[in-house]
């Protein structure tokens, strides 16, 4: 208890920038994974093709390899300079929204066919009969899966202490710096952690009970 | 599955397609051909920065590195398949004191970060006396427990959504708990659960590159080492496209190879049980 008192202000900053790093690549693999599912199933071939290259490639490529290129191979590129959370963000955001992608194409075909077949009969065009018809129930049906990505990139922002940002993940080595017992200070750290998860799983229960779909 | 989201395109929608798949390849060569011009501009295709790269002593070493995130694949793949068989075994045990720890434990440990999993076994445990852990034991451990947890879940899954008439017939036939389980049910359940299970499989692959953090000596953690020599003006670029070659070149093999296992065992239902259970070690 007194490790976690005694520094209660590293374990506010590491989860605090942990709690961001989280929304913000959250939300930009959200919006990434929606558009690379709807390249996925759209009439052009070159866009299909396109989305699953990259869904290919960036899902085959370990998480710590795309924070290394964004962490210490992007500043040698001289474009325009970024902090290390940004680098952070941009890679895990690219990351996740394959899994977005993936999971949001798993709901699209749970919808069923009868959906689309009645929202082309009304001469909806591609766009409207995904956005309008599709989209909006294949959300409802993906949000258990939906919400296991996003536990796993609560996880995975850990793996941003490698790469300089200070998070979560780093309150170790700060702490040793102070001289506490690590054990400790790692078990607070998995402790909060397992709470975040609980939280996370508890709002998707009430998310899935409340968008039910009835059918 | 596409083809009921829209109509078969007429002569009109075919001329529109065609332009947005040239716009489409326009925009992605304008990506590509932009991040290529920039590595180009920054001097990454410099031979300077390669030439560490053609050393036979680095190629050897890149090797062993290679050699070193097999093994620790190999290990905790085998180690996490053993592990979540128990787990799965026990949170299905009818007796509470055995599935309500199984139950706790797979819980807690799909919770935790792997590499806070990691960090307390290389840097937690040695503060408390625990001796002779290296980064691959810690790898290792963390692997194994974290996975282990998850593919417990999934062969219970798999387990639970066979037909009931598999376990009846076999306490019919007079076999005990133990006995279905191990030779009827899940044998069914790992063939259907193949798929997921060699994602998971992917995944730990994946995730041996955490052993960067931990100082275990994988692949990245020497692309690192190679790309921060500032002889050969720091080739961390160069380095990174060589891990990364490396990485998604393994992943895809193993890919490939669980297409091929499912190609097979899908060909002929019904023979192909006993091989199915075995595979998965082997892997």
């Amino acid at each position: 208890m007194n490790t976690l008192l005694n520094n209660s202000d590293l374990f506010i900053t590491g989860f605090r920038n942990t709690l961001i790093l989280f929304f913000f690549s959250a939300i930009f693999a959200l919006v990434l994974g929606t558009v690379v599912a709807a390249l996925r199933v759209s009439p052009v071939p070159a866009m299909r093709a396109t989305a699953t290259l990259y869904v290919n490639i960036v899902r085959n490529t370990p998480l710590t390899l795309v924070l290394f290129f964004f962490a210490l191979g992007y500043p040698k590129l001289g474009l325009v300079p970024i902090d290390f959370t940004t680098a952070a963000i941009i890679g895990l955001s690219l990351y996740t929204a394959t899994y977005v992608a993936e999971a949001v194409r798993s709901g699209i075909n749970t919808v069923p066919v009868g959906q689309a077949e009645a929202a082309r009969a009304i001469g909806l065009p591609f766009t409207q009969t995904l956005t309008l018809v599709i989209l909006p129930q294949a959300f409802r049906a993906v949000i258990p899966p939906m919400f296991s990505v996003f536990i796993a990139l609560l996880k995975n922002t850990t793996v941003a202490a490698g790469f300089s940002v200070f998070e979560a993940g780093a309150i170790r080595a700060n702490l040793s710096e102070r001289g506490e017992p690590a054990l400790t200070g790692l078990l607070w750290v998995a402790l909060v952690f397992i709470i975040l998860v609980f939280i996370l799983s508890a709002l998707q229960r009430k998310l899935e009970q409340k968008w039910k779909v009835s059918r | 599955m596409s083809s009921i989201l829209f109509d078969a395109p007429g002569p009109k929608a075919r001329s529109r397609y065609r332009i947005l798949g040239v716009v489409t390849a326009l925009v992605i060569l304008l990506i590509v051909g932009f991040v290529v011009l920039r590595f180009a501009q920054s001097g990454q295709f410099e031979a300077k920065k390669w030439q560490l790269f053609t050393f036979p002593l680095v190629q050897q070493t890149i090797a062993q590195s290679v050699g070193a995130t097999l093994s620790a694949f190999a290990t905790a793949a085998v180690l996490s398949l053993v592990l979540g068989v128990l787990l799965a075994f026990g949170r299905l045990s009818d007796r509470r004191w055995i599935s309500a720890p199984c139950y706790g434990f797979t819980e807690l440990f799909r919770a935790v970060p792997l590499l806070i999993l990691m960090m307390i076994f290389y840097y937690g445990l040695p503060t408390v006396g625990v001796q002779g852990i290296t980064p691959f034991t810690a790898v290792v451990a963390g692997l194994v427990l974290y996975n282990g947890s998850v593919l417990a879940e999934v062969f219970r899954a798999g387990i639970e959504s066979l037909p009931r008439g598999q376990s009846e017939a076999g306490y019919a036939i007079g076999l005990p708990k133990s006995k279905v389980m191990t030779s009827i049910l899940l044998p069914q359940a790992v063939r259907s659960m193949l798929p997921v299970i060699i994602s998971q499989l992917v995944v730990i692959l994946k995730d041996t590159a955490l052993g960067f953090i931990v100082t275990y000596n994988e692949i990245l953690f020497q692309a690192k080492y190679f790309g921060s020599q500032i002889q050969y003006g720091s080739p961390i670029i160069p380095a990174a496209i060589v891990a990364a070659v490396l990485y998604v070149g393994m992943c895809l093999i193993l890919a490939a190879f669980a297409k091929w296992l499912e190609r097979r065992l899908s060909r002929k239902p019904g023979a192909a049980v006993t091989p199915a259970a075995a595979v998965p070690a082997e892997v």
